[in-house]
């Protein structure tokens, strides 16, 4: 494959790789850098720490660390929170894509289109009457208050993805097997599930992905460590209690969060972008 | 819209017909049974079958129906429940004179809320920086966004996969992370920006980025721009894949140059992909929120319509002004929505793989 190219042509290919790539994870390697410079260094104006130090990681994960409390009851807020309105999404999603890609039915656009109405809604509009409601019926400040309002984020974007896979896998499979002398459950286990588990898992991938990234509700539905989500608390760390700003901490505390993300992109990126864009059995 | 025109003039004895190739099966379901339906109601102008077929055809006909519904409807209900049900409130609490701060003084105020929004310059002030956001994110989002997609389309494979990993790194990060590294970066105090670009005319030690609102803007857009080109880029790609590679092949035959062939085969046949991306993108950007709170929280002049309706009802308890806010932003979206589809006739379900 390469051997076809022209010198300029690698040369080329090279610039661009290295100019994407850099333009790409700069931001990530700035604050990456910035967590590892220890508090008289935080600012010395300089990208590269002058003494790399983990004063930053001990303050949020070592026990005793003065934000750690702060910051692992948020992590536990974020997975937990997330991962449940992300499996609800999943599993309400892939029944209502099942039935679009599937049968025939009145409503199905205007289900399709209600999808598409939800994802485009303003959150702040709907974050308001939610506010005013979740405390007078005693959800603010809980896990369930956040799960909620972020079906509004992860359930759109899962139907449309699922119906976009489901729509690619040829159904006639299933009736192949059928022929063949497998029964409907086992033709449908056998031929349809193993086409369809990508795209679910990858479903799963990008909705979780959204609901970790979820700022307002989480800045707006929650006062305490009892549910607030790691977005939210890092725009709470207050420096009120160090001397210093926490530049540092916050630092530490974001490249944390994003390792686990950037590790996902690298395993699964082929599966993100069909998903994000066409589906299971062309991309 | 999945049947679409070429299943109308269905004929009746396509039951016989090998499916081609070409035909996707839904599509074929999809034309199969709407048919039938239209067969069970007897409004089918091209003759009715004989009564008793017609009779199991709608029963199977209705049966799917109920099927459809019991497994589409649970997700169908959550939405409604997490959306219409939070706006309608937010509508009838705009209504209200009603802050927490003196919950009994509630009163029914009617449409003054809104009066006193619209009359307002924070909200006009709020709108324009908005507007401006918008339009200039989704300008450079456009150009950059397309630019990637034509480097990951034309990229061997070994290149392919690199890119992608890389471009998809912003997609996946927290915004609010994303706002704390620019922040970080160009902050007088710890940033390293203006010493690495203090050659740079009106750059110095001692700019800082965040005390005005133009330099502020540069930074959150740039922030921005970072996160969600990524997104961007991946509809346009998909976009670029639907461009017949036949087509490309031919006008390269017949001589044309490189921007020809992009401005005269490539675009006008990925329209729809790419009036799409945009429309999407541009909904998204009305609604940026997390960089500005992370930078400036709305000082100098960047206060945005999402942070003024944040800090009216949550900062200062205003439920009632707070609603109206939030309505109004609503509204706004409905009508960039609105418009967006009637001028550019965009087609949203039919790009995003729905046809």
């Amino acid at each position: 494959m390469g051997s076809v190219l022209s010198t300029r042509a690698k040369i080329w290919w090279a610039v661009i790789t290295v100019v994407v790539l850099v333009g790409s994870l700069f931001p990530v390697v700035s604050i990456f850098m910035t967590s590892f410079k220890g508090p008289s260094d935080i600012n010395s104006g300089t990208f590269l720490p002058p003494r790399w130090s983990t004063d930053n990681y001990e303050q949020i994960l070592a026990t005793g660390g003065s934000a750690q409390e702060l910051f692992l009851s948020a992590l536990r807020n974020s997975i937990g929170i997330s991962l449940i309105a992300t499996v609800i999404a999943v599993v309400l999603a892939t029944l209502c894509a099942y039935a679009i890609a599937r049968l025939n039915f009145p409503g199905k656009r205007l289900i399709l289109t209600t999808a598409l109405g939800v994802s485009i809604f303003p959150v702040v509009s709907i974050v308001t009457p939610l506010f005013n409601l979740w405390r007078n019926i005693g959800l603010y400040d809980t896990w369930i208050g956040l799960i909620i309002p972020y079906l509004s984020l992860t359930l759109p974007i899962s139907i449309w993805t699922l119906a976009a896979f489901f729509r690619q896998i040829p159904w006639e499979l299933e009736q192949a097997a059928q022929v063949d002398g497998a029964t409907p459950w086992q033709a449908f286990r056998k031929a349809i599930v193993p086409l369809a588990a990508p795209g679910v898992f990858t479903t799963a991938l990008i909705a979780f992905f959204i609901a970790w990234n979820d700022f307002v509700y989480g800045i707006s539905l929650t006062s305490t460590s009892a549910a607030r989500p790691v977005p939210a608390a890092l725009a709470f760390f207050t420096g009120a209690s160090y001397f210093e700003e926490p530049t540092g901490a916050i630092s530490a505390a974001a490249v944390v969060v994003t390792i686990p993300v950037v590790v996902l992109v690298v395993l699964f990126q082929r599966q993100i972008v069909s998903g994000l864009t066409q589906g299971a059995v062309k991309g | 819209m999945n049947a679409g025109p070429p299943a109308e003039p269905a004929p009746r004895g396509r039951h016989a017909a090998p499916p081609t190739a070409s035909e996707d099966a839904p599509t074929r379901r999809g034309a199969t049974t709407r048919a039938e339906s239209r067969a069970g109601t007897g409004t089918d102008p091209r003759g009715a079958p004989d009564a008793a077929a017609k009779a199991a055809r709608s029963d199977r006909a209705r049966a799917e129906a109920r099927l459809g519904w019991y497994l589409a409807g649970p997700a169908f209900v959550v939405m409604l429940a997490v959306t219409l049900y939070p706006i309608l409130q937010a509508v009838y609490d705009s209504l209200f004179n009603y802050k927490l701060t003196a919950p009994d003084d509630r009163a029914f105020v009617g449409l003054n809320n809104y009066l006193v929004i619209l009359s307002d310059p924070v909200w006009w002030k709020a709108l324009w920086v908005t507007l401006l956001i918008t339009v200039i994110t989704v300008a450079i989002e456009l150009v950059l966004g397309f630019a990637l997609a034509l480097v990951m389309h034309r990229a061997i494979k070994r290149l392919r996969g690199l890119l992608r990993t890389a471009i998809l790194v912003p997609y996946g990060i927290i915004t609010v992370v994303s706002a704390f590294a620019w922040f970080y970066a160009f902050d007088i105090t710890s940033g390293y920006v203006n010493h690495w670009f203090d050659w740079v005319p009106g750059i110095g030690p001692d700019l800082n980025w965040f005390a005005q609102q133009g330099t502020s803007l540069f930074v959150i857009i740039a922030s921005e721009v970072w996160k969600t080109t990524p997104f961007i880029s991946l509809l346009l790609l998909a976009g670029l894949a639907q461009v017949p590679g036949d087509l490309e092949e031919a006008a390269k035959v017949d001589g044309a140059t490189a921007w020809q062939r992009f401005t005269r085969v490539i675009v006008p046949n990925m329209k729809a992909a790419i009036m799409v991306a945009v429309l999407f993108r541009a909904l998204d950007a009305f609604r940026i929120f997390d960089n500005v709170f992370i930078m400036t929280n709305g000082a100098n002049g960047t206060e945005v319509l999402s942070l003024l309706a944040y800090r009216t009802s949550i900062g200062q308890l205003q439920i009632g002004m707070g609603s109206a806010i939030s309505v109004l932003l609503f509204l706004c979206v409905v009508l960039i929505c609105f418009v967006a589809i009637k001028l550019f006739k965009v087609d949203l379900a039919g790009a995003r793989g729905e046809k």
